[in-house]
């Protein structure tokens, strides 16, 4: 009985496969624009530039971001802050900034030179660009509205998914102004776009120990 | 024979082929659904619910698409394939009785597109036919690929042809131990009447209990008779980009998934009437409406097809293909003398049953 035998060994495989998908215990595929599959939690999605809570931008036009990029697809101006209507606190703010996406490798690297978590990353990934102009974001597309919620470059599209966007992937270094003093040295995770509750995580030798 | 005897005849072929046609749709809908479970997927989706209007979606693309035919192909042969494909598959589906014999009046309708006398023999005319179609189909693509799958079509369909015919040699021997037979029939739907009943009261009279290894046989043989995985070398899309329909393509490459289906279908149903006793089950007659009793006899026959019909998907979805000696050895090395020795041993042992022991 070993022809039959061997086949009845390969059967009850993908017999007990089958059973673990009809029962639900396993399902490679998802209906993509209807569900999503879970991302990391620190997945690297577009782009976002934050602000405060009182509604001023955290950007401060320093170009940091512009020089850390190994792409080179940050373009940055910055400009004084008008003294009486200031858009950043401090004296400078980002007059222009721009991301070109097609160059952007989603490094993140711009997330981590940032000194005061303007930029930081979300969960949304569907690009799709008409022409290379397209590509290119400005301002006003990245920025947050003062509200919290992040624009969506196509707020129409039944199947797009704002949620997407108001997950962030953001490295907040302690030293950085808004950073916890019992903190330093240690990274802290940055789990929404904006001001939010930023729970510090351990470091890697915590963790280990 | 009248007006109406002639009507009922062209409906019973019109309703065995429109029968058909509806199996083979939802048979290619559930094989992609059902091998889908099997490797975790979901399979069609977007078609109607749970993607079970994908086979009509497909057969329309099909049906639009421009059918190209290269340049130095044998013309009259290479049309004539597809049909010599279909032809055949739809024969035998025509000679499987699909239910109970009911009576309107007087007149006693067959569920069954014809009663042959000679039907098993005619069926495996018709099986052995079918391998003509992918024969000429290779032979006459003008293309190395297709005249491989040809070749290879040709020593697959000898070599498992013979063990299938003598498979069923033990079938027809066995149906002549029925109770007041005179001898063993061919008739499918004579088979069918001779598995009625029970043996002691609780197993069904089905021959798959007696004859266990000719079922397996002719399944085997089943399988590579219709070039269905692991028997799918004449097909062999990694090795021969399609095999003998490379070359085909819209409506003419329908022609040849359209006979593979039914041949999936119609040799599941010749199985279950071979060996699992046709449409024979309970039909409760006198207790249930006249109507369900008439019906129940083809729904059993269609629950024991498409058990067959999943372990055919089954058995696709677990074996990789076999290598061509592999094939060769496991039909002449094995299924044959297999069938040979079974078909020895139950001859000896429904002689002695029937005419008793010679020294006695």
């Amino acid at each position: 009985m070993g022809l039959l035998g061997d086949l009845w060994k390969g059967l009850k495989v993908t017999g007990g496969e089958m059973i673990r998908t009809i029962t639900g215990k396993r399902m490679l595929t998802k209906q993509y624009p209807y569900e999503f599959r879970d991302k990391p939690q620190r997945f690297h999605g577009r782009h976002v530039l934050n602000r405060y809570p009182d509604g001023m931008e955290k950007c401060i036009g320093c170009e940091l971001c512009a020089g850390a990029c190994p792409a080179r697809c940050i373009y940055v101006r910055g400009a004084d802050n008008p003294p009486d209507d200031p858009v950043s606190p401090g004296e400078r703010y980002g007059f222009v900034y721009e991301i070109n996406f097609l160059r952007c490798i989603f490094c993140a690297l711009c997330v981590e030179a940032c000194p005061t978590e303007a930029i930081t990353m979300t969960h949304l990934f569907e690009f799709s660009f008409t022409n290379r102009d397209d590509a290119i974001f400005t301002k006003e597309e990245l920025l947050m509205r003062p509200d919290g919620t992040v624009p969506h470059m196509f707020p129409d599209d039944p199947f797009a998914n704002f949620e997407e966007l108001q997950v962030a992937d953001g490295w907040v270094r302690a030293t950085a102004p808004s950073g916890y003093a019992e903190y330093e040295g240690v990274q802290m995770w940055q789990g929404t776009p904006g001001p939010g509750d930023w729970s510090p995580e351990p470091s890697q030798d915590e963790r280990d120990a | 024979m009248d007006g109406i005897d002639v009507l009922i005849a062209a409906l019973r072929v019109v309703g065995v082929f429109a029968l058909v046609l509806l199996a083979t749709i939802i048979n290619v809908w559930a094989e992609r659904k059902i091998v889908a479970d099997f490797q975790n997927r979901l399979g069609p989706m977007r078609a109607g619910p749970y993607g079970i209007l994908q086979t009509l979606a497909d057969a329309f693309k099909l049906m639009f698409k421009e059918a190209v035919i290269p340049r130095n192909v044998e013309r009259l042969v290479y049309h004539a394939a597809p049909f010599l494909a279909v032809v055949p598959a739809l024969l035998i589906a025509m000679n499987i009785p699909w239910g109970r014999p009911f009576t309107i009046g007087e007149r006693e309708i067959l569920l069954q597109g014809a009663d042959l006398n000679v039907g098993l023999l005619f069926i495996l005319a018709c099986s052995s036919m079918a391998v003509y179609a992918v024969v000429l189909a290779g032979w006459s693509s003008g293309s190395k690929y297709p005249l491989l799958g040809g070749i290879r079509g040709t020593a697959q369909a000898i070599s498992y042809e013979a063990a299938m015919g003598l498979a069923l040699v033990s079938v027809v021997m066995f149906s002549a131990t029925y109770p007041g037979a005179e001898g063993g029939t061919l008739s499918l739907a004579e088979i069918v009447e001779r598995q009625a009943g029970t043996w002691g009261g609780i197993v069904p009279r089905w021959n798959i209990i007696p004859l266990i290894p000719a079922f397996v046989i002719f399944f085997i043989a089943a399988i590579a008779e219709t070039n269905r995985a692991p028997f799918d070398l004449v097909e062999a899309e990694q090795e021969l980009t399609g095999g003998y329909f490379t070359e085909y393509s819209g409506i003419r490459w329908a022609m040849f998934f359209l006979a593979e289906y039914i041949n999936i279908f119609s040799m599941s149903a010749l199985t279950a009437t071979l060996f699992l006793g046709g449409w024979n089950g309970p039909t409760w007659d006198g207790v249930l409406p006249a109507w369900i009793s008439a019906i129940l006899p083809t729904v059993w026959l269609f629950l024991k097809t498409y058990v067959l019909v999943f372990i055919f998907f089954w058995i696709r979805a677990t074996l990789p293909r076999f290598r061509y000696d592999q094939l060769m050895q496991l039909g002449w090395k094995r299924l044959i003398p297999g069938a040979v020795l079974w078909l020895i041993l139950s001859t000896v042992v429904i002689g002695f049953r029937q005419f008793g022991a010679p020294w006695s």
